[in-house]
């Protein structure tokens, strides 16, 4: 079991989701939530860290918050999608949680 | 499980508190445990019963309420935090109640995992 | 990592067990009340006796600067609480070696002693902990 970091800012408005990547341990996931979901949507300028941090980490996404956005059709391959459930499931699965606030 | 919950911002300006609530629901949904909701920095002000939403809004603090009544979530709001921003038992809505930021630590130890819902 | 708490009494529960509590600092002081109450909870949790670690990284470094003087604008200058930690047994503090780069500043320019750590050392720090809150 390892670490959830969560990231809810987006990453063109804050540098949130570079620290959390900097920190986030291989085999650690990062839950996008809320503002943090733009990071994981095509074309978007977080594009290529999230590409790249997905070979040593897992990336999930809050599905309710993509929607809310219109996003829901722009997610890079490989991003999981989650409701709330999943949400907890992962913080569950997880050893510790981390709000990047 | 045992989760705790951190909720850092008021009602409407920021999400934290919706998440945080929908996190909450789907938590008790799956047969968890909300061990407590701590309320700190403006996050005070979802305890307010002053709040009155346009109809056709959500109405987060008795939400909130419900939550508490429904489940027998611990609400817990920093005393400290609160006197700042004018939150006094007198406007307090139902199911939340007023203490110490022990009252965080202490949801910190006892909780399987503490997750935090903020700016 | 603490072994899950779960169906213990809760009183001997929360008096009994040590765990692992780090409080990250990531934003600036005055601008946003984020570092002053962080401050408070840090010195709360002083009185559980929990094994806690201070972290300051991005903007969060700033509240760590020497040479705060708020008297003009207006707001209590709390840089001093930070020299005041070590006697209520709060030492572990560090602080991430990229953000503090970042900002031009090297230790000499902080109010206290604080152990200066790579972010991969700080990964491994936030992976041991069982507690983990950023303000």
């Amino acid at each position: 079991m390892q670490m959830l970091h969560i990231v809810n800012k987006s990453p063109l408005d804050r540098s949130t989701l570079d620290s959390a990547l900097r920190m986030a341990k291989p085999g650690s996931t990062i839950l996008l939530i809320e503002d943090g979901i733009y990071a994981v949507t095509k074309g978007n300028k977080a594009e290529s860290a999230i590409r790249e941090a997905m070979k040593t980490v897992s990336i999930s996404a809050l599905w309710p918050d993509l929607e809310a956005r219109g996003m829901q059709d722009a997610v890079i391959d490989g991003v999981k999608q989650v409701d709330y459930s999943g949400f907890v499931d992962l913080v569950a699965d997880s050893s510790s949680v981390m709000s990047w606030l | 499980m045992k989760f705790g919950i951190l909720v850092n911002e008021g009602p409407y300006t920021h999400q934290a508190s919706d998440t945080a609530y929908q996190f909450c629901k789907a938590a008790l949904e799956k047969g968890h445990e909300i061990d407590r909701v701590f309320f700190y920095h403006d996050g005070v002000n979802n305890a307010t019963k002053l709040t009155e939403p346009p109809q056709d809004d959500r109405n987060i603090v008795q939400r909130w309420s419900k939550l508490a009544e429904e489940h027998g979530v611990d609400l817990v709001v920093c005393v400290a935090a609160a006197l700042r921003r004018g939150i006094v038992d007198d406007n307090l809505a139902a199911g939340f109640r007023i203490s110490g930021l022990g009252q965080l630590v202490e949801s910190g130890i006892r909780s399987d995992r503490l997750v935090t819902f903020g700016d | 990592m603490t072994e899950s708490t779960g169906g213990i009494d809760m009183e001997d529960e929360a008096s009994g067990t040590i765990k692992k509590f780090a409080f990250i600092n990531r934003k600036a002081p005055y601008g946003t009340v984020y570092a002053l109450e962080a401050l408070e909870v840090v010195l709360i949790s002083a009185a559980f006796d929990q094994d806690v670690s201070l972290v300051f990284a991005d903007d969060g470094v700033y509240q760590l600067k020497k040479g705060q003087a708020t008297k003009a604008v207006g707001m209590k200058n709390f840089s001093p609480t930070y020299r005041a930690l070590e006697g209520y047994d709060i030492e572990k503090l560090y602080v991430e070696k990229e953000s503090m780069e970042a900002r031009g500043l090297t230790a000499d320019d902080l109010v206290v002693d604080v152990e200066v750590l790579g972010a991969a050392e700080l990964a491994d720090l936030l992976e041991e902990q069982d507690v983990v809150l950023s303000f």
